[in-house]
């Protein structure tokens, strides 16, 4: 079975600053798969060179069996034009940190905006799925909302429906619960639970060490742009082995 | 200072509790003499001022009515607001395209926008006018074609630039090196985190420029643009000196005739007050309509807020001492 995502010596620097100095790891297809770590660990830059968001400057990356951001002919790479680039990243779902909603759209603006736009699908199907999707999230009463009316985690979730309304095969969720406050998070996490249990492949940094230890399928702990220890959640939070995966857990949990 | 209950009230106001049971507050407010006397003095010269407006017969009012409609007059308001128009749209189009060259990653297209924008920001705008009308009497023919090489298509400059293309070039292209940079602004003023939602979400940077990043920018961009209109409404005043024939123009020919400088003045100034308060006003509707989503509840509009007040004071009576 081909991994979802696989990664192979990445490096990613920023100027003269490297951020990710060779990572190597795998996600198969419908795993919950999480990355913890140490701010500025490298774990968000990851992320975002899966979509390609950030051009990877070593190693291999791939998404379904496919290179990210390039083309292989031969033994020469060629770039992705950025037609094609937008192409692959219509497969893979992303929830950021601070929602980036489109504020000027209401919610269900929101979900429906890229599959009109970008797939071109048309608006009566497209709306008809919106209104589920809100409604699975538990915001079927609030489609005609603008996100400045709604509070954190509801905005969160319409971010979720806004990323599966483009049924991707792959979901990347870059700290979805960090700037709620903490009575709010519950409800983001309770989406993806259902989510995960449906079987969608999804990549999860995340300092909720309870929702990695109960939903995750394997977890990385990751610090200063390298992998330090990798195994199913319940074993590296239980037994940490490496000494940084230790001293980084006993500050979170 | 400390008193018994947490609210103090003066004596002699109708005898106050103690406040702890949550009664209203009855106070003498503070007086302000200052304000009262600065608002007499203003009212003193102010009727001065309409007192001399009105009976003054050098001002020759009667002149004023009789030229206020009149076709000159009017002909002349009609092509003020069309080079308005002409002349912001020039203006907002080429403005934005200005920007979005600006912040391109190509330094060729960045540099060029940045070239226009230095010189037509850097020389008057009537040394572009008077230029722009008096281009062809150094350019012998304007032609389209392969460059260097045969033309299509060849025609005498000065049959191609009529007073009205003068005026609207000199205009229109000054116009757009201000509204690049309102419209940068505008696009700078947009969270990153927008565009990098819309690529993840598949959309291309054209897409992502025209359906999240500019209908956002149009919060920061609308009040300066408007700004910029009723400033160019004037400025189109200028084309007095390549004797187009707006409002100003109409005037001037009018008054060269009479010598009725002032009325004629009046007449075009009260013209000119007219459609900068429909402007003014214009703006307002179009700064709700871009605020939406950006806040929770949109302000009430003129008419909303004039029965908003009728409803809370019914008689319209003022509370005063």
């Amino acid at each position: 079975m081909t991994p979802m995502v696989q990664a192979q010596g990445v490096r990613k620097s920023f100027g003269k600053l490297e951020v990710l100095k060779g990572i190597d790891l795998e996600v198969a297809p419908r795993d919950v798969f999480c990355l913890i770590g140490p701010s500025g660990s490298g774990k968000s830059t990851f992320l975002r060179c899966i979509n390609h968001l950030e051009k990877v400057n070593a190693g291999r990356l791939s998404v379904d069996g496919e290179l990210v951001g390039y083309r292989q002919q031969g033994d020469k790479l060629y770039e992705l034009r950025d037609k094609e680039v937008c192409q692959k990243r219509q497969e893979i779902g992303m929830v950021f940190q601070h929602f980036n909603l489109f504020p000027h759209m209401t919610a269900v603006g929101n979900v429906m905006e890229a599959p009109i736009r970008v797939k071109g699908e048309s608006k009566v199907v497209v709306r008809e799925r919106a209104l589920k999707l809100l409604d699975r999230v538990g915001l079927g009463d609030k489609c005609d909302s603008y996100p400045t009316q709604l509070s954190g985690g509801q905005q969160q979730r319409v971010a979720i429906a806004r990323a599966l309304a483009m049924e991707p095969k792959l979901m990347l969720f870059d700290e979805p619960t960090s700037a709620l406050d903490p009575e709010l998070v519950g409800e983001v996490l309770d989406v993806m639970r259902d989510l995960a249990s449906e079987g969608m492949t999804m990549i999860v940094v995340t300092h909720e060490m309870g929702f990695a230890r109960e939903v995750g399928d394997a977890l990385v702990f990751m610090d200063e742009g390298v992998v330090v220890e990798a195994g199913t959640p319940r074993d590296v939070i239980a037994n940490p082995r490496h000494e940084r995966t230790q001293s980084f857990l006993s500050k979170v949990l | 200072m400390a008193e018994s209950g947490p609210v103090s009230a003066s004596p002699g106001a109708s005898a106050p509790g103690d406040g702890s049971d949550g009664e209203a507050i009855v106070a003498i407010p503070v007086r302000h003499r200052g304000r009262w006397v600065a608002a007499a003095i203003i009212l003193v010269l102010a009727a001065q001022f309409v007192h001399w407006l009105v009976t003054d017969t050098a001002l020759n009012w009667d002149v004023v009515r009789q030229y206020l409609f009149s076709s000159p007059i009017l002909t002349g308001v009609v092509n003020t607001i069309k080079l308005t128009i002409i002349a912001m749209i020039m203006g907002a189009v080429l403005g934005v395209i200005l920007a979005i060259m600006r912040l391109s990653k190509n330094p060729i297209v960045s540099g060029v926008a940045w070239l226009y924008i230095w010189f037509f920001r850097g020389t008057p705008v009537l040394v572009q006018l008077i230029f722009w009308f008096n281009l062809p009497t150094v350019l012998r023919s304007i032609s389209v074609g392969i460059p260097f090489g045969p033309s299509w298509f060849a025609r005498d400059p000065k049959d191609l630039i009529t007073a009205l293309i003068a005026v609207c070039l000199g205009l229109g292209l000054n116009e757009a090196a201000y509204m690049a940079e309102i419209a940068r602004a505008g696009i700078l003023s947009v969270d990153e985190g927008q565009v990098e939602a819309a690529s993840a979400l598949g959309m291309t940077r054209l897409q992502a420029m025209r359906r999240i990043v500019l209908p956002q920018a149009m919060r920061v961009i609308i009040p300066p643009t408007g700004n910029e209109t009723i400033s160019m409404l004037k400025t189109t005043s200028l084309a007095v000196f390549v004797s187009y024939n707006e409002l100003l123009g109409a005037a001037t020919n009018i008054y060269s005739r009479t010598y009725q400088v002032i009325p004629l003045l009046i007449v075009a100034s009260l013209w000119y007050l007219f459609l900068t308060s429909i402007l003014t006003f214009g703006q307002y509707y179009l700064e709700r309509y871009f605020a939406r989503g950006a806040l929770r509840e949109l302000p009430p509009t003129p008419l909303q807020k004039l029965r908003m007040m009728a409803l809370r004071n019914p008689g319209g009576a003022v509370r005063g001492p």
